[in-house]
């Protein structure tokens, strides 16, 4: 084995070479640290700054130690985020299969169309907040009810996109099951869903992202069961205005990874055409 | 009328019913201002296994004439009978090679074509699905592309995927609109020997929109000549009886072709002259 050979890795060159997609984030978001640090320490805004994460002594031990369990709601922060992210996961799986399935039969059939899209016009503007007291009388329970919010919180982007998935199947396609006489079968599986699957896609993707922002409306009415939603809540109930720094932080963090996971998905998936 | 090339129905056509027949077919399309008709009057027979061509001016209503032997266009007057029954809807007898190709780019050459197979023919076996599909796709010379995605396809590719889909279903009516216009030269000719070739050892009845006066003569048994829009209608019928199988060389020096070639000519730019080109 040789050592470092021409072809080899080289801090030097590397370096050259992505300073410039390295070093502008690096100065953007250090700059925006410091100016948060200085605006706090100032006494300019009582929020505590970014060190606080660390000078003060509960919430290191929160950001250091993501994964204990005392029991009850005595967590890490990983595991509130693993709980939330199963709520998460169960309404925005409901909100895939309703949302395509509406989707595709609104997209079909225009005198469906016309009589709902008003309504879901309409029904997408309401903030998660507000579905939380309906979603409760609702289902009188609180985890059908958390689950509620964040599944018409998601659904309407990938209703929507689906729909006009749908109705941009060009008419050349549709003749070709008309002149083959396809079955309504054969006309879905090979036809509508490959042909609508990139606005699916694009539907899906901006869906999670609001799952996931639905995630602190769900689980206020959820008191006693962990989750990070409920941690910041919990926190502000407390004044520990450090813990609801570290906890945005985390749902932050969580949603860019949903987010580029889907992009992922939708390159691998949809691009192989 | 003097045109000694002109018949609009062949005196020696034997008396049983042909493949198919417009009987004073129309079309008109309703709009606000009432009913703006495209076609009137169609009056013409197509024998089994006759290559027809029609050609004519853009917008006269070629493809609305075709899209009635197809079914994806309904007559609003008279009928057009297929072997005596009136077209009702598109159906694989009357296979249509679009003029977009209409292939499923997520699909490979070999799937798209087994995927008109497998909607029209399910009751064969695997096997024999797989030896139609790999026989058309040899015919047009694609047995190395078949998997190929359609993107990966050059045009005349593409559009050698559609013949082959659309002849693997064994129409008895193939309907091509305007198949080589959007193809190089070499592409075009080369398509159109293959498909003459095909329709040759297939022998089924062939409807083709074509712009180019030259490929009709080339292909054609007949060439329908249309009269301009709105209530377009057959002008001219000209008969193209160059034996077969004809070679492009053979027919250029028949004095025949100059006499057919003017004809059609005389016809689309003198008598029946486009406003567009007129002015």
């Amino acid at each position: 084995m040789s050592t470092v050979t021409s072809s080899g890795f080289n801090v030097a060159q590397w370096w050259k070479r992505s300073r410039k997609t390295i070093l502008p984030p690096l100065l953007g978001i250090g700059g925006f640290l410091l100016f948060w640090q200085l605006s706090a320490s100032l006494g300019f805004t009582k929020l505590s700054g970014p060190l606080s994460l660390w000078t003060e002594e509960r919430t290191r031990e929160l950001l250091l130690y993501p994964f204990f369990d005392r029991g009850g709601l005595d967590k890490g922060l990983f595991l509130h985020t693993m709980s939330s992210l199963s709520r998460v996961a169960m309404g925005y799986t409901l909100a895939a299969v309703v949302g395509i399935g509406v989707g595709i039969a609104v997209g079909l059939n225009q005198a469906l169309n016309r009589a709902f899209d008003p309504l879901f016009q309409f029904l997408r503007m309401v903030a998660p907040l507000a579905w939380v007291p309906i979603a409760l009388v609702m289902f009188q329970q609180n985890q059908p009810a958390a689950i509620f919010v964040i599944f018409i919180t998601s659904i309407w982007p990938i209703l929507i996109n689906t729909a006009e998935g749908v109705r941009q199947i060009p008419q050349d396609y549709r003749n070709v099951a008309l002149v083959l006489q396809m079955s309504r079968k054969r006309f879905f599986t090979k036809i509508l869903i490959p042909s609508a699957l990139p606005y699916i896609f694009t539907g899906l993707r901006i869906s999670i992202g609001l799952a996931w922002l639905a995630i602190i409306a769900a689980e206020i009415v959820m008191p006693g069961t962990p989750g990070i939603g409920f941690f910041i809540w919990d926190a502000n109930q407390n004044g520990y205005v450090s813990d609801i720094v570290l906890g945005v932080i985390w749902i932050g963090a969580i949603g860019l990874i949903l987010d580029r996971l889907m992009a992922w998905l939708q390159t691998r998936i949809a691009t192989g055409r | 009328m003097t045109a000694t090339l002109s018949i609009h129905d062949r005196p020696n056509a034997s008396q049983a019913e042909p493949l198919l027949r417009f009987e004073g077919m129309g079309l008109a399309y309703p709009t606000p201002k009432g009913p703006y008709p495209v076609l009137e009057n169609i009056n013409f027979n197509v024998e089994a296994g006759e290559f027809i061509c029609v050609i004519g001016h853009s917008g006269c209503g070629k493809s609305t004439l075709l899209n009635t032997v197809s079914g994806f266009a309904k007559p609003t007057s008279g009928q057009v009978l297929l072997k005596g029954a009136p077209i009702q809807r598109p159906g694989p007898d009357r296979m249509v090679v679009f003029q977009g190709y209409a292939l499923l780019p997520w699909l490979s050459a070999y799937d798209n074509v087994a995927l008109a197979i497998e909607s029209v023919k399910p009751e064969l076996s695997e096997r024999e699905k797989r030896d139609i599909v790999m026989e058309h796709l040899a015919m047009v010379g694609l047995t190395a592309a078949a998997e190929k995605t359609i993107s990966q396809l050059s045009g005349g590719m593409k559009q050698r995927v559609a013949i082959a889909r659309a002849l693997a279903i064994r129409p008895e009516v193939l309907i091509l609109d305007e198949p080589f216009g959007a193809l190089d030269a070499i592409t075009k000719e080369e398509l159109q020997e293959e498909l003459l070739q095909i329709w040759n050892t297939q022998k089924c009845t062939v409807l083709m929109i074509t712009h180019d006066i030259d490929e009709a003569l080339f292909l054609a048994d007949r060439l329908v000549m249309m009269t301009n829009g709105p209530a377009a209608g057959i002008g001219e019928v000209l008969t193209i009886d160059f034996p077969r199988p004809r070679s492009r060389e053979d027919i250029m020096e028949d004095p025949k072709y100059y006499e057919l070639r003017n004809n059609a000519l005389d016809f689309l730019y003198n008598r029946f002259a486009h406003d567009d080109d007129a002015s």
